[in-house]
């Protein structure tokens, strides 16, 4: 697996790394409200080589969904991609029709939802569905889907007689398992993970989360994983993209965020987890709450809750700057500081 | 930063003060309990006429919260936390046993003025704040209706003072302001201690907190289990914390319950219980914890076991299908708790039995 880290290209950054499948650059999403315009992406850039697992975190309403969803091209609106590219084995997605996204989901790209027992449909059962996906992708010999279907739900740990079950009879681990299954029907090289865990209960999340890393590494696809809880995927993803109010606020490899976050906000979220082991000590918690994007503030859009706020960060909005092989948007950085300097 | 283990008893002030165990002694067999639960249990009829079963969602459980305590209950979904919070809420008549409330029996309470009583001492505060509260009224209607209801001795000017006192005390400021607004004009964390306003309005002794925190972004949470510490540590408050995260429970609880199928697998003084767990339910909860803090690498051991729907279960340890230790005895004598330390139970043959237990 490559240890390079995920590139951010800023605004005019450097050409996508030679051999990343997945290359978003610059990429925005506004949801035209009557209200008005809301930013929910905000030119996010990354890029994913085959076989890296990404992880994408961030408090509800910083985008991470959104940008997923715009990744995916499955927004509707009034969600619009206002600008930016995603190139996937160098084909921009944005702009293809719905015809040339059938051909590449589920075989080249899949997208596991948050919610199994809404995205499974509950009047079929699991096998009839498999059949229709593979079906839209001209697999029609019965043999041929009974035996690939077998083989996925067996490759997730479920018992293949379960082809035969309806949604509501598989327990809720299950159900995220076959959709994990549903998904690998075809081994694409990209899956997405739209908090797949969150509706788990700890036990069932952890095998889960132990799961999905080892058919990784079996099978080799990228993963673009979501989650509001990033203690989830420390020990699973190779890159860390902390998400704040639409932005990117700090991306890179994940242990070297947890070991020392650079940006004030990543930093404030380390200190939100209460340990189950070591010391008992008082925690903060970051005070306030997000900004609303239909107004964001002028300046950073964490200064209102930053303990490192200076007057400047609420004049003009900080660029992202590498900082030893990271990205952080911060201005903290500016004068190439090095990491730890939020801490 | 003060390690909590050493935080002394919290000042006279009732600032902030840090969560940890407050200098109340433990409650002893149950004569100092607040409020007490014995053999209390659940069952609901499933099925129709013809094929009548009996789904057991609590089973014989014995739980006592004393003064000015946090005890965390905690169990995967389906274990039967919920379905406690509801009996000691008297929202479910218990099938058997029995509750008592500051030594006296709930079964005893016969008059509306009684129960509007208790249900004012026993507030609930459900777990999802965007459900529990009128998208419709301001958000000082429903603490106006607990005072009235509950406290109708306040005049219409010591009520509003006493809401503002509330919304003080959870930290909705500045409160005057607050009261003014809508749900919808609040953040999560915010409608989560306007639900806490509401139960304090009513001067509780025990808050029944379900789930309080887990819709809650992870930067939001920590405000709000310090809000709980310093309710117990200030007001004297004691909480009943429902939860399936052992990390928050030991960041502000004294006691530690754990659940598995409709009955309790191990109970103690937390830290006990966290440091030395003795159930094999309770090992592989804790192996299940996602810490960033533990050494990286993905653990080989996968349990894909899950918790059985209790209905018309079979004598026998209901963990003995996952559980890597079980003996001949667990399949046929269900393990009732006894005690292996001071103030720490756990319900397992193997345990009892003084072997070592190390399943996870």
């Amino acid at each position: 697996m490559s240890s390079r880290a995920v590139e951010l290209t800023s605004q005019s950054g450097p050409p996508a790394r030679p051999g990343a499948i997945l290359d978003v650059r610059d990429l925005s999403v506004e949801y035209l409200l009557d209200s008005g315009i809301v930013a929910a992406v905000d030119r996010v850039s990354f890029s994913l080589g085959a076989g890296e697992f990404v992880a994408i975190v961030g408090e509800s309403g910083c985008g991470k969904s959104t940008l997923l969803f715009a990744i995916a091209q499955l927004l509707s609106p009034p969600a619009e991609i206002t600008g930016g590219s995603v190139l996937f084995q160098g084909r921009n997605l944005v702009g293809l029709t719905d015809s040339q996204l059938t051909a590449i989901r589920w075989k080249d790209l899949s997208v596991v939802m948050q919610s199994a027992m809404n995205a499974l449909n509950p009047v079929k059962s699991i096998g009839a569905q498999f059949k229709d996906a593979m079906r839209a992708h001209g697999v029609n010999s019965r043999e041929e889907i009974a035996a690939r279907s077998a083989e996925v739900l067996r490759m997730v740990g479920i018992d293949p007689l379960h082809l035969h079950s309806y949604p509501h009879q598989l327990s809720g681990g299950m159900r995220q398992r076959s959709m994990i299954a549903m998904a690998l029907l075809f081994t694409p090289k990209l899956v997405i993970m739209d908090e797949p865990t969150s509706a788990l209960d700890v036990v069932a999340q952890r095998s889960l989360m132990v799961q999905i890393k080892e058919l990784q590494q079996q099978f080799g696809f990228a993963v673009i994983f979501v989650t509001h809880d990033m203690s989830l995927v420390s020990h699973f993803s190779d890159h860390l993209m902390v998400m704040y109010a639409g932005q990117v606020a700090e991306l890179g490899p994940t242990q070297q965020l947890f070991d020392s976050p650079a940006h004030p906000y990543t930093a404030g979220l380390m200190e939100a987890f209460p340990s189950i082991r070591g010391p008992r000590r008082p925690l903060k918690g970051i005070p306030g709450s997000p900004p609303d994007l239909a107004r964001p503030p002028h300046g950073c859009r964490f200064a209102p809750r930053c303990p490192k706020v200076m007057d400047r960060c609420r004049a003009e909005p900080p660029g992202l700057y590498n900082v030893d092989g990271t990205q952080v948007r911060c201005v903290l950085y500016e004068g190439g500081a090095g990491r730890g300097s939020a801490s | 930063m003060t390690e909590l283990t050493a935080s002394p008893s919290p000042g006279p002030d009732g600032g902030p003060t840090a969560p940890g165990a407050p200098a109340v002694p433990e409650p002893g067999s149950g004569s100092a309990a607040l409020l007490r639960a014995e053999g209390l249990t659940k069952h609901f009829k499933i099925g129709n006429t013809l094929s009548q079963r009996t789904l057991h969602a609590v089973d014989d459980v014995d739980l006592a919260v004393g003064e000015r305590q946090i005890v965390a209950l905690a169990g995967e979904s389906g274990s039967g936390k919920s379905t406690i919070a509801r009996l000691l809420a008297q929202i479910y008549r218990p099938t058997s046993g029995h509750i008592y409330f500051e030594g006296k029996p709930l079964s005893s309470i016969r008059s509306r003025a009684d129960r509007l009583r208790y249900s004012g001492l026993v507030p609930m505060v459900f777990q999802d704040p965007f459900a529990s509260i009128n998208p419709v009224f301001r958000v000082s209607h429903g603490v106006q209706r607990s005072l009235k209801l509950h406290r109708p001795d306040l005049s219409k000017q010591q009520r509003q003072d006493e809401m503002l006192r509330v919304f003080d005390v959870v930290g909705l400021a500045p409160a005057a302001d607050v009261i003014q607004r809508y749900p919808h004009e609040l953040s999560g964390g915010q409608r989560q201690r306007v639900g806490f306003a509401q139960a304090l309005a009513t001067r509780p002794k025990l808050i029944l907190a379900d789930e309080p925190v887990s819709m809650l972004d992870v930067s939001i949470r920590i405000g709000l289990l310090n809000l709980m510490a310093e309710l117990r540590d200030a007001a004297g408050v004691s909480i009943l914390y429902i939860t399936h995260d052992l990390a928050s429970a030991r960041y502000v609880a004294d006691r530690l319950v754990i659940m598995y199928a409709a009955q309790i697998a191990e109970s103690g003084p937390i830290e006990e219980v966290l440091a030395h767990p003795k159930h094999p339910y309770t090992q592989l909860l804790l192996s299940a914890v996602p810490d960033p803090r533990a050494p990286l690498g993905v653990s080989a051991e996968t349990d894909r076991g899950e918790p059985p729907k209790v209905i018309d279960p079979t004598p026998g340890c209901r963990f003995r299908g996952r559980c890597p230790l079980a003996m001949e005895t667990c399949q046929t004598v269900t393990p009732v708790l006894n005690p292996v330390a001071a103030g720490h139970e756990v319900a397992c043959h193997v345990a009892q039995s003084g072997a070592e237990v190390e399943a996870f």
